[in-house]
């Protein structure tokens, strides 16, 4: 990483360290769990920028992963503290079990999906993402036994070995090392053969299919990855609450996830930190403001759209470098 | 003479269209077998049956005497069959130089790994040089294709299909929009390359085609009405009405 972009990328770092243990320091818990929530919320987008950004994949249902994270996250709480069990298996508080369980039921949630939404393109594949994760809101929706419709309330913070987690500099801590894990395997996978081959499949199909690489295979392959990351951060978002509700699936969610993408910088590594950061500061801060926050934020992303295509990143750090 | 690549009773019709009609014919090694015909005449049709783009309704096509008929178009690039198009498929914002190494990594082996950087390959790097050297477009390397000269991408094209170590070329009008200078290099490239690798080759310029071809075949309305050496086809009549005269 060289260049502005080098330079913003250690700032937005440096910022992430700092900024909630002065937070700390000061004492504002509200604030350093709301540095949580933005680095929880980045993690749920890096995750889909890897499927947007670099694969080209225009996901509207990366809720469905996100929510699923959750579930795992509160459903495996929930038995842990009644003492029953979840289809006969005995479940856990332990993060690291949890995040694993997590990661893998999205990873073959997402294969399914993806094996068939990736054989459309376009508008078919949005629309038909969309889907998917509706089905599995409506499934959470309609299963009383972990709350339907009023959510599931998860009575103690999952643990994690060593760690006070009910500290919010602590879990603050366990959300931004994800991060920065998830990022650096991104930026891993990006520039490895793989991550070659996912740029080619977005850029030009064609030239990737006469290489001798079917593009459907790199393609679904992403897509499970990026699933599994958003999904770490569903688990991670349902332990801050205190809560999982259908609502982590909905599509105003999976629009969130986007929103943040596509503010930060499309396909730039640290643009959905970026997009992350503004878009929690706007809704907090806006939000405390005005009821009508997300017209403003409907004006930000327009403009975004219309006039700054790399987003956050591309009005700071200039043109993506690919090399 | 070993025979690579052989077509029999290829046909494609689109609605009542004949694109392809029962076309057979061979490609040897250390041969350009030049495709030729008008507009329409169907030419990039049977390139992309060949390719695997397009699924014919009838024929086969054999590969060192394999049947690739079934193949997908990344198995049957994964076969052996190197080719370039009609219109760019070049990634316009990267360089040269990742166009190729797509192509070299998928010669090399899996593209799922995840760890090891590209960047830091030597051997993808200097099969990348190798292949960029045979087209002279070394010092262009990192130059995006976005702004390389026509006959550069064309160059960057072809490269990409020799980094497969392909056995045969499918080359759809490589020459196309060239000019004087840049169908001469192109011209002296493939006659250079051909000793190594036989090319079926599409093209409209005839001086670049009698220049290079072995054989050639005229396709007119799907249908191939002619197919020889060189000279044979100049005097045939049929060309003659159906095709050279127009030109
Ligand atoms: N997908 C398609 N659907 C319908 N008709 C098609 C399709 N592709 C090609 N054709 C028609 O088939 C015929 C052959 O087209 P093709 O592109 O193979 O010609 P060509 O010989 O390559 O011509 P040119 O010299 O202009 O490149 C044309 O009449 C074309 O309109
Ligand atoms: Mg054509």
């Amino acid at each position: 990483m060289r260049g502005r972009e080098g330079w913003i990328n250690g700032a937005l770092a440096a910022a992430l360290l700092i900024v909630p243990l002065a937070l700390h320091l000061a004492g504002e818990v509200y604030y350093v769990n709301l540095a949580s929530r933005v680095v929880i919320v980045a993690l749920a987008a890096v995750g889909l920028n890897l499927a947007l950004g670099y694969g080209g994949m225009v996901s509207f249902g990366h809720a469905a992963f996100f929510g699923i994270g959750g579930y795992v996250a509160g459903i495996s709480a929930h038995h842990a503290i009644l003492g029953t069990s979840f289809l006969g298996l005995s479940t856990t508080t332990e993060m690291p079990l949890i995040w694993l369980i997590s990661v893998l039921l999205a990873g073959v949630v997402a294969l399914a999906i993806g094996a068939i939404s990736l054989r459309t393109k376009g508008v078919y594949f949005i629309m038909i993402t969309l889907a998917f994760a509706q089905m599995l809101y409506y499934f959470a929706i309609s299963f009383p036994a972990y709350g339907g419709e009023d959510g599931l309330p998860i009575y103690v913070r999952n643990t994690f070995p060593g760690l006070n987690t009910f500290d919010p500099i602590t879990f603050y801590g366990i959300c931004v090392v994800a991060l920065f894990a998830c990022l650096f395997l991104t930026a891993r996978i990006m520039g490895s053969r793989f991550g070659a081959a996912l740029d080619m499949a977005h850029l030009s199909e064609t030239r990737l299919a006469t290489a001798g690489i079917a593009p459907f295979n790199i393609r679904l392959t992403a897509f499970v990855i990026s699933a599994m990351m958003t999904a770490l951060a569903g688990a991670l978002f349902a332990d801050l609450n205190g809560f999982v509700s259908p609502s982590m699936m909905s599509w105003h969610r999976s629009g969130e996830i986007m929103v943040i993408v596509i503010l930060g910088g499309v396909g730039r590594l640290w643009g959905p930190v970026a997009g992350a950061i503004a878009f929690v500061l706007l809704e907090t801060f806006l939000g405390g403001l005005t009821e009508r926050w997300g017209l403003f934020l409907g004006l930000i992303l327009l403009g975004t759209v219309l006039f700054a295509r790399g987003g956050i990143m591309g009005l700071i750090a200039g043109k993506a470098r690919h090399d | 003479m070993t025979e690579v690549l052989r077509i029999t009773g290829l046909a494609k019709s689109f609605g009542a269209l004949k694109a392809t009609d029962d076309v057979s014919l061979t490609l040897n090694a250390g041969e350009i077998h030049a495709l030729i015909g008008p507009n329409g005449a169907g030419k990039s049709t049977l390139i992309g049956q060949i390719a695997g783009w397009i699924v014919p309704d009838a024929g086969t096509i054999t590969l060192e005497g394999a049947d690739i008929t079934g193949l997908s178009v990344a198995a049957r690039a994964k076969a052996g069959l190197g080719r370039t198009f009609q219109v760019s498929t070049l990634a316009m914002d990267r360089t040269a130089r990742q166009n190729v190494r797509i192509a070299a990594q998928a010669r090399a082996g899996s593209s799922f790994r995840f760890w090891g950087q590209v960047a830091q390959d030597q051997g993808l790097r200097d099969a990348v040089d190798q292949v960029l050297g045979d087209v002279q477009m070394l010092d262009q390397a990192d130059t995006p294709i976005a702004e390389l000269s026509h006959g550069a991408r064309r160059r960057v094209e072809v490269a990409c299909a020799l980094a497969l170590e392909p056995k045969l070329l499918l080359l759809d009008e490589p020459m196309a929009g060239l000019g004087q200078d840049g169908t001469q290099e192109m011209t002296a490239l493939l006659a250079r390359l051909k000793s190594r690798i036989p090319i079926l080759l599409v093209e409209h310029d005839m001086d670049a085609v009698f220049a290079l071809a072995g054989r050639i075949s005229v396709l007119v309305n799907g249908a191939v009405i002619a197919s020889g050496p060189p000279d044979v086809i100049r005097t045939d009549p049929a060309v003659r009405t159906a095709y050279l005269g127009e030109d």
